[in-house]
């Protein structure tokens, strides 16, 4: 098997008690995560995007074993991640490092640096000695641009970026095949951003990692990936291959999406036309029938209310029951829609 | 004249270990009815200039210099004279609209409260009103939502809610601080879309404060470009642009990936925006230049028009960073972790930032 | 990049031969504890305390247990302070010297304060964290027991105890231990909690460290500003607790003391002209808990720069 991972109708379900209920009546169930499936090969990077609330972080944390999932997460030894008892993912944990928002936060500020990139080391190779961890220690800290006579430094002596890259420094230090970078450039400041990024494309490259970078931001999503893959209330939407998904989307969520990303570029950006989306982000709770994005949808008809659209399409795959283009038309009655 | 004219104001914060140095000497012109972008990362003191300017500052916080709103200083005017102005001139919203909506009050009771206060309105009156606006910022179902609590609401409406807010005294002047900074794009383009038209319709300036140099793209005229508590250039937002004259915003420009372009590599700006309780001398943004020369660690360039309706504030001339308008150096990825409270280190901080590039060179012994 | 590429070699080597020493928290919280005034003033005072309740005996001129034959009977006359006789702090009704017994109450009292407060730290701060991480049904039984054993009237509980198992020393400790950590276990519970959601506790776990290893090194030292300010706040309330059973006649036994039961003493005598029986433990009684006030107020501050 050449994939990495290979995951199929994975789902999360988080009871929610409704407000004000009694606390033996039964919760209802929230699908945050609603039957994804995708692969991944060892090298790739794989972007996930989608606004808040799309479930995006809640994949993440489902694939490390945060949160409980269901469905199957096939790694690339045949072992479906999601069975596993906790003492058999053990052995896998060092395989999957995550990379957190904020930068600060995702360190504990009362250990220093040092202490906190040999956490996973000292976790997963117990038997390692004092002095040859902190030799891992120090090579990881020049290898993400810090210089290695900080490690008995704090972390709140650190600026936003370069705490990022100890956390990149953390996770990498056990070796692993696979990151999984949740909105990991989104706290940092501009000029901070492009250092991370050029940083983790930099080490995938020489580490032969496969990275799952989720993020809000199309376009850095777009710089990163390989593969990009369009989240909305949980389900896939769309997913294809970086050029082809920015090139030729075919999803009117994307379409939607991407006519809504700022470009610095004043002409461009002053005569640009963007697809408006009706409405509000419907409830998870109880999400529309059929294909969840129709309310909001340009081009909603009956059928789209009736059946579930699959996601179709092998390598460009898309969940539309009438995916394309969408036209002038199309778009100026949607905008009459809206500001109705 | 102009609408807000800020001169040379300048804030200073008191904290346990320093002064900070938030704002230096900025010196700018708001006209009625433009829009205004003022780009700058975090610590570039972008925020701290518009809370001095509404009299907002922390208590460890001291404006100094004049700003001038329609003729009269309301720099450390008394509270009495800025509570009319703020309400009724010039008008704030923020990043979280949390932070100026009360969670304890319906929507309608938050807003007519305004308007009874200013205005002088019955009630009734100021209901009526409120509603009208919640209208005008496209809130459907304004009559109905108007009893609502600010919590009911989604995130974006909310900072509807706010807008709405602001707006109910028909400022001449909007503050807009990071306004769609946590909303998500599609949200971001509805609100920023909002927001133009309503500035069109009411006919008021509007000083947008952000990080995002594609919210500045699509909606301002001229834009100014903080640093280190400074303004360091200014100019028509499609010069800035088209021909970023300052070293820094080319860098900025440089440095953020495009959806609409395919970009091979980013070219990052090295280094770490400077720490404003001991900023580097001479120029703030010297130590992470390419066009860095010898005066500038000595000489911080004062902002020099050079251009009609542009100025600049950098000792390299216009014609070299015009030249090399992309970098040909190869990526300076590596910024060394230099953390600011170093032990006094008798080394330039540029020399130290690039020795993190020489360290990676030492990887190999460790593996 | 201009700077030639051997001294920026050399330059980088010096780097990595001294490893810089790092400025941790509670070095900043240390520097700014001994910058606040107040709470240097509260702490000189508690030492001021502590070292007379180690060496003030061997000043004593009397024992704690020594009747002075002169002066008994006419204490109001003969028992006040005065150096020639060696009664610093006169004598009490029955003619002992109040010196030795004042330095004896301060060393039961602040015993009583420290071990009450020691205990509520270690159990409460170990019990708290072990619900809140753990959370779930486990959490939830162990917060209604602690609700449970709050709803009971402790100071009846304790007079109980003390009533039915004889008057002693360690009986009063295991008392005022049995109720002092339940407060500190709910505070420690609802740190834990919101610290729980940070997200470098996710990284820990999904990093595969186990559930006491993340007690250990990232709650419970992430708790401890918490912890120690309440343990500061925390001794002058078991020293009033104690002060309380004492006074009515419940606390120590005598030949030994407490503040408690030597302000009680001095409170009963008052009107007979003998005020001083009563002035001087409340005198150090006072400061002491004044002391701790200002300790707890600065550590307060100097743990969470923020908060002012």
């Amino acid at each position: 098997m050449s994939d990495l991972l290979n995951v199929r109708d994975l789902r999360v379900t988080f009871p929610i008690r409704r407000e004000g209920a009694l606390p033996w009546s039964k919760p209802q169930p929230l699908q945050a995560v609603a039957g994804v499936d995708f692969t991944l090969r060892p090298g790739e990077t794989l972007g996930v995007v989608g606004e808040s609330g799309c479930g995006k972080s809640t994949l993440a944390r489902a694939l490390i074993g945060l949160v409980p999932a269901t469905g199957l997460a096939r790694w690339n030894d045949g072992q479906d991640l999601l069975a596993m008892t906790p003492r058999q993912m053990m052995a896998y944990r060092s395989d999957i490092q995550m990379v957190f928002q904020d930068p600060l936060a995702s360190l504990n500020p009362r250990m220093t640096v040092g202490q906190i990139i040999a956490e996973p080391l000292t976790t997963h190779r117990p038997k390692l000695g004092r002095a040859e961890v902190k030799d891992r220690v120090r090579a990881m800290m020049e290898k993400v641009g810090l210089l290695s006579n900080q490690i008995n430094r704090y972390p709140h002596e650190f600026s936003g970026g370069q705490c990022q890259r100890i956390g990149i420094a953390r996770a990498l230090i056990v070796e692993p095949r696979l990151i999984i970078c949740d909105e990991p450039v989104s706290a940092l400041d501009v000029s901070i951003q492009a250092q991370v990024i050029n940083l983790l494309i930099r080490l995938q490259k020489d580490l032969g990692l496969s990275l799952i970078f989720i993020a809000h931001d199309l376009s850095v999503v777009k710089h990163i990936s390989d593969r990009v893959m369009v989240l909305y209330l949980g389900r896939v939407m769309e997913t294809a291959s970086s050029d082809d998904l920015y090139g030729n989307p075919q999803h009117p969520y994307t379409q939607a999406l991407l006519s809504a990303v700022p470009v610095p570029d004043p002409t461009i950006e002053t005569s640009k036309t963007i697809v408006p989306l009706a409405g509000d982000l419907p409830s998870p709770m109880n999400p529309p029938s059929g294909c969840v994005f129709r309310t909001r949808c340009p081009r909603a008809q009956a059928r789209c209310a009736a059946e579930v659209p699959e996601l179709l399409g092998g390598d460009h795959g898309i969940a539309c029951h009438f995916p394309g283009h969408l036209t002038e038309t199309e778009i100026a009655h949607a905008r009459r829609t809206e500001a109705a | 004249m102009a609408l807000l004219e800020l001169r040379d104001l300048s804030v200073r914060f008191q904290t346990n270990d320093a002064e900070v140095r938030a704002v230096n000497d900025v010196n700018l012109t708001v006209e009625a009815g433009e829009t205004l972008g003022i780009v700058g990362e975090s610590g570039s003191g972008k925020s701290q200039l518009s809370f001095a300017i509404m009299g907002l500052l922390a208590r460890n916080g001291r404006a100094s210099g004049r700003v001038i709103f329609d003729g009269q200083n309301i720099l450390n005017a008394p509270p009495k004279v800025l509570n009319r102005i703020r309400a009724e001139q010039i008008a704030m919203i923020f990043q979280d609209p949390m932070t100026s909506l009360n969670p304890y009050m319906r929507v309608s009771d938050q807003m007519a409260e305004v308007l009874t206060l200013h205005k002088g309105l019955s009630k009734r009156d100021a209901v009526a009103q409120a509603v009208q606006m919640l209208d005008a910022v496209k809130i459907p179902d304004a009559k109905g939502r108007v009893r609502l609590y600010p919590h009911e609401f989604s995130g974006g409406m909310r900072q509807r809610v706010m807008i709405a807010m602001a707006l109910l005294c028909r400022p001449k002047l909007l503050i807009a601080d990071e306004p769609t900074t946590a909303l998500d794009v599609t949200v971001q383009a509805q609100i920023m879309q909002l927001l133009s038209d309503l500035q069109r319709d009411f006919g008021m300036a509007m000083m947008l404060i952000t990080h995002d140099l594609g919210v500045v793209a699509g909606s301002c005229e001229r834009v100014a470009v903080m640093y280190g508590g400074r303004i360091r250039e200014t100019g028509p937002v499609g010069a800035i642009f088209a021909e970023p004259t300052l070293p820094y915003t080319q860098g900025l420009l440089d440095a953020i990936p495009r959806v609409d372009q395919d970009d091979e590599e980013l070219r990052a700006i090295p280094g770490q925006p400077p720490n404003m309780s001991r900023p580097p001398s001479g120029c703030a943004f010297q130590p992470r230049c390419p066009y860095r020369r010898d005066v500038c660690a000595t000489i911080d360039p004062p902002l020099e028009a050079f251009a009609p309706g542009r100025a600049r504030a950098c000792h390299a001339p216009v014609p070299e960073v015009l030249g090399r308008m992309t970098r040909a150096a190869p990526e300076p990825d590596q910024p060394a972790a230099h953390p600011n409270e170093a032990v006094p280190q008798p080394i330039p901080r540029g020399a130290v930032a690039g020795a993190g590039a020489a360290g990676t060179t030492s990887t190999t012994e460790g593996q | 990049m201009v700077i030639d590429q051997s001294k920026m070699q050399s330059l980088s080597d010096r780097l990595v031969q001294d490893e810089v020493k790092g400025r941790s928290p509670w070095a900043d919280a240390r520097r700014r504890f001994w910058k606040n005034k107040a709470a240097m003033t509260g702490l000189t005072i508690l030492v001021l305390v502590v070292i007379f309740a180690i060496i003030g005996g061997r000043f004593a001129q009397w024992s704690n247990e020594e009747l002075d034959f002169s002066v008994m009977g006419q204490v109001a006359q003969m028992g006040q302070p005065s150096l020639e006789n060696g009664h610093y702090f006169g004598t009490d009704n029955l003619g002992r010297d109040l010196y030795a017994r004042v330095v004896q109450g301060t060393q039961v009292s602040l015993m009583v304060g420290v071990v009450g407060a020691a205990i509520a730290v270690v159990v409460g701060t170990l019990y708290g964290a072990t619900a809140g991480y753990v959370g779930g049904r486990t959490d939830q039984l162990m917060m209604r027991t602690v609700d449970i054993l709050m709803s009971i009237p402790y100071m009846f509980v304790l007079i109980l105890l003390l009533v039915m198992f004889g008057r002693s020393m360690s009986m009063l400790f295991l008392g005022i231990g049995l109720i002092s950590w339940l407060d500190m276990s709910r505070i420690v519970r609802g740190q834990t909690l919101s610290l729980k959601n940070r997200e470098f506790i996710e990284a820990a776990r999904a990093t595969g460290v186990p559930a006491w290893r993340i007690i250990i090194r990232h709650i419970v030292p992430n708790l401890l500003g918490v912890v120690a300010v309440y343990a500061t706040l925390l001794v002058p309330l078991m020293i009033l607790t104690e002060s309380f059973i004492s006074f009515l006649g419940l606390g120590v036994q005598e030949p030994l003391t407490s503040w408690g039961a030597l302000i009680s003493e001095g409170a009963g005598t008052m009107n007979y002209g003998t005020l001083w029986q009563l002035l001087f433990p409340l005198f150090f009684f006072v400061i002491t808990l004044f002391g701790f006030f200002f300790v707890g107020d600065g550590l307060r501050d100097a743990l969470d720069p923020k908060e002012r």
